[in-house]
């Protein structure tokens, strides 16, 4: 109904929307890797895919992300570390080793994937192959 | 001790308060570790996805208070597909004691991390007492 979006709350709307996608069932897990962390979010711009996940405190060479025919891996490393004559007054924060490894239902072309990693979130890239975009229909 | 840190997928904590904010949206409350040696407290918190320039760290009171936006103008154009975690601005906030030296407190932000530095006062730090 506005004509406009209000500013104002996108915030909500877009949490809303992430919220509607939580029940879906687009990605399946992959064949390779195990457990459920890091918890990811799968995008799409046009024909093409991001997925997004929270990574805070992570080395670049403690991650290692790997794309082998429409399925991606992430693994690595993520430590929490205290010096030795502290007292810890709280501990939240989880550490260890993560694998996980997720397939799309679509073909993705490995030689265009781009992996970016800032202020904690590792985002994908990942371009559709040629040979998997839709192709319009024209209606006589 | 170990044992229970080790990684598991958790739901963000939400922030839930007597007062709301004019602007709608969930905020969430970060995880912190919060650390204590002889010379300083320190504060680490996860605040993935807020950049330096929209985290506000503020003490008054002796409440240190963490305050970090978002920047979701990033997510225009993306249409979600799949979602296993929500995303919004993060606030947190502690009440110090006075043994805090408040003139040199220092925050770092790397990666997402937070590390709060408070430095106890001179006072505060603990002595050691030679036996005579």
């Amino acid at each position: 109904m506005a004509l406009f979006p209000d500013p104002f709350d996108t915030l909500l709307n877009l949490q809303q929307a992430l919220d509607s996608f939580r029940s879906s069932n687009w990605l399946g897990s992959g064949p390779s890797g195990g457990g459920a962390y890091p918890p990811m979010n799968v995008f799409h711009r046009g024909d093409d895919f991001i997925i997004i996940t929270e990574l805070p405190g992570l080395k670049k060479s403690d991650l290692d992300v790997q794309v082998k025919g429409n399925s991606v891996r992430v693994a690595g490393t993520k430590g929490v570390s205290f010096p030795d004559k502290a007292a810890v007054h709280r501990r939240e924060r989880l550490a260890g080793r993560f694998d996980r490894a997720v397939t799309l239902p679509v073909q993705i072309d490995p030689n265009g994937v781009k992996a970016e990693y800032r202020d904690g979130i590792l985002a994908l890239f990942l371009p559709r192959a040629e040979q998997d975009k839709p192709r319009s229909i024209q209606v006589a | 001790m170990a044992n229970a840190q080790d990684l598991a997928v958790r739901e963000k904590k939400e922030l839930v308060t007597k007062e709301e904010k004019t602007v709608p949206g969930r905020y969430y409350v970060p995880y912190a570790d919060i650390f204590e040696t002889d010379d300083a407290l320190t504060v680490v918190m996860e605040v993935p996805g807020v950049e330096k320039k929209n985290l506000d760290v503020s003490l008054e009171n002796y409440v240190l208070r963490i305050d970090g936006k978002i920047d979701f103008a990033k997510y225009d154009g993306m249409e979600p597909l799949y979602t296993e975690y929500n995303i919004g601005h993060y606030t947190r906030s502690f009440t110090v004691s006075n043994k805090v030296d408040q003139e040199h407190i220092s925050a770092q932000l790397d990666d997402g991390v937070l590390t709060l530095t408070l430095p106890k006062a001179k006072e505060a730090q603990p002595r050691r007492i030679a036996i005579g």
